[in-house]
């Protein structure tokens, strides 16, 4: 079984990249606004972002935006347009374990996710002295926790979502108002006040304010709520997507 | 030795019943057609023996498994082609198989299925790229990829040209060679009758007929027409026939049928005359049945041109059990 989820894992991996739609979102588009943000404001400290250059408060917001499209556009086209094709029936009539289709899907986009958001970093350090005050460890918990709860969001997209233009539809309706007003490419701090209000029952303002709290080096203790609410995603995430999701 | 057995098969959804009480076996090493007009129930009735369904009531054993209970191990033993199923249209030939092949314990190469579906030079090809024909080589291929005993096709060659079909068949009798049991799925009754030892006519979720389709035949429509065309100059002036290079008339006009009607009355061998697209069709039966036609015709003075005789064939079989055509 081991072998059945690896040889999903690579075409999967290889169907993504074949697809120039989600390298571009996933990889060129978040590069793209860092590489124009950073060229207009550079990364000196601003009051405005309490002392932080523009890059550093951006890169963690980024790696949001990288998260959100994973979650709730890439898996959840992925797998309604397979199921509407026909690809999942083929498949279930095969030995194949449903749980290894399923561990395919996440950690595919996991490592895509990852990388898109390691790039990221990896621009901001080399071309704008990108300054990081957090644990690597706490960073990759914080990173995982909101990637997985945004993944099982984008599950219960595909479990409703009768076709991948379906799931397109869902998937921007919610990608959208999430990452203007979570804080992933406004920075949240110019967001008005009435709307951070709003803005708080999404999911993604929470793994925003995570990963940004994380990065530069606050304590898991000052993010219970942000965690809380995370956690309680991707629970309900998994109890509702195993409950409705059908693979014909 | 039998590798299926269905006893008493029912499924409905919701309302709409589609399998209503189907019972029959399957014999290892032969190829049994399932054969009815869209909607009859066919799909469905695989389907649960696949295990990709499950029965509101009845029993099904497949190679002594119960697909319900057992269906892991079924599907470890058995290939299935489905009518809807497809792959991911960016994946090249070669990874389909490749992929499909990591999900067993045992496969036989795949390199040597890419060469007997002629597949070889397209192993780089896009799934999409690929033509109807090809994709359901591919879909055959994939169904043997695990050695099963038993391959199910379902509507294999739908949506194929007639030279692709004839390709497909030969593909067919192909597995069958190999050892293999085969279930073929389809609603065109010509590839039932060409390629199946024994095909069961379902329609409206029930079995109507279970038979080889030469008994079938024999028993329910035995039946042999003469089609023919008649210049009708030749009422009037016999002797300008053979000069008459006139066109064919478009449909033959009553007093020609009405004419040929006559001629032919009182021969045994003839049950009814009459016109059909441009043509006067006789029908009748036995033997001898040409030569009584011709004869009768000849004596009369009508000479048929463009003469040709159909055989009854599995859709007269269908029409002759339900009163309706295969077609509508
Ligand atoms: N998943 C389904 N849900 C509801 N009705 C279905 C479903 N699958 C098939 N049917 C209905 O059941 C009947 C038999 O369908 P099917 O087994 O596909 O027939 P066939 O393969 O002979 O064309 C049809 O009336 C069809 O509309
Ligand atoms: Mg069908």
């Amino acid at each position: 079984m081991m072998r059945a989820w690896w040889k999903l894992s690579v075409i999967q991996l290889k169907l993504f990249l074949r697809e120039p739609e989600g390298v571009f979102f996933t990889v060129v588009f978040p590069l793209v606004l860092l590489i124009t943000f950073g060229s207009i404001f550079g990364n000196e400290p601003v009051p405005e972002f309490g002392g932080r250059g523009t890059i550093d408060v951006s890169v963690p917001a980024y790696i949001g935006l990288v998260v959100a499209i994973s979650g709730l556009m890439s898996i959840p086209v992925s797998a309604a347009s397979d199921r509407e094709k026909g690809v999942l029936r083929r498949l279930r009539s095969t030995p194949v374990r449903p749980h290894a289709v399923l561990a395919a899907w996440v950690g595919v986009f996991f490592i895509v996710t990852a990388l898109g958001s390691l790039l990221l970093v990896l621009v901001g350090r080399l071309f704008y002295g990108l300054r990081f005050g957090g644990s690597l460890f706490n960073m990759v918990m914080a990173f995982t926790l909101s990637t997985l709860s945004l993944f099982a969001l984008g599950f219960i997209i595909a479990s409703v979502a009768r076709s991948g233009r379906v799931a397109t539809v869902i998937g921007m309706a919610t990608y959208f108002p999430m990452v203007f007003l979570s804080g992933a490419t406004f920075p949240w701090e110019m967001i008005p006040k009435k709307v951070q209000t709003v803005a708080m029952v999404l999911p993604l303002t929470h793994g925003v304010q995570l990963l940004k709290g994380l990065w530069f080096g606050e304590p898991w203790s000052a993010h219970l709520v942000n965690v809380a609410v995370l956690l309680g995603t991707l629970i309900g995430g998994v109890v509702i997507s195993a409950a409705l999701f059908r693979w014909e | 030795m039998n590798v299926i057995t269905v006893e008493h098969l029912f499924k409905a959804y919701g309302p709409v019943v589609a399998v209503d009480d189907i019972s029959f076996q399957v014999e290892e090493g032969e190829i049994f057609g399932i054969v009815g007009p869209n909607g009859a129930g066919k799909t469905t009735t695989v389907e649960c023996i696949e295990g990709l369904r499950f029965p509101d009531r009845g029993t099904v054993t497949v190679l002594g498994l119960d697909p319900r209970t057992e269906g892991d191990r079924l599907r470890q033993e058995i290939g299935v082609q489905l009518q809807e199923a497809a792959l991911p249209d960016r994946i090249k030939v070669w990874e389909a198989l490749d992929l499909y092949a990591s999900f067993y314990p045992r496969t036989v190469a795949w390199a040597e299925l890419l060469e007997q579906f002629s597949l070889a030079e397209k192993k780089e090809a896009y799934f999409a790229r690929l033509s109807g024909g090809q994709k359901q080589r591919l879909f055959i291929a994939l169904a043997l990829l695990n050695d099963p005993r038993i391959v199910f096709l379902d509507e294999l060659t739908t949506g194929l040209d007639p030279q692709a079909r004839r390709a497909m068949w030969d593909l067919v009798r192909q597995v069958r060679d190999r050892g293999k049991t085969v279930v073929l799925i389809t609603h065109f009754m010509e590839e039932a009758e060409r390629l199946c030892d024994r095909v069961a006519v379902i329609d409206r979720g029930r079995i109507i007929a279970l038979d080889t389709p030469r008994n079938l035949i024999r028993r329910l429509g035995g039946e042999v027409r003469a089609i023919f065309t008649v210049a009708e100059v030749a009422f009037t002036t016999p002797a300008s026939m053979v000069m008459s290079t006139a066109p064919a008339i478009a449909a033959p006009s009553p007093a020609v049928v009405d004419r040929v009607r006559q001629a032919l009355a009182g021969v045994p061998q003839v049950t009814k005359v009459e016109s059909a697209e441009g043509e006067v069709v006789v029908h009748g039966q036995g033997t001898d049945f040409i030569v009584a036609v011709v004869t009768r015709l000849g004596a009369a003075g009508i000479y048929p041109q463009n003469l040709r005789t159909e055989q009854a064939t599995l859709d007269d079989v269908f029409l002759a059990l339900t009163g309706r055509k295969m077609r509508d």
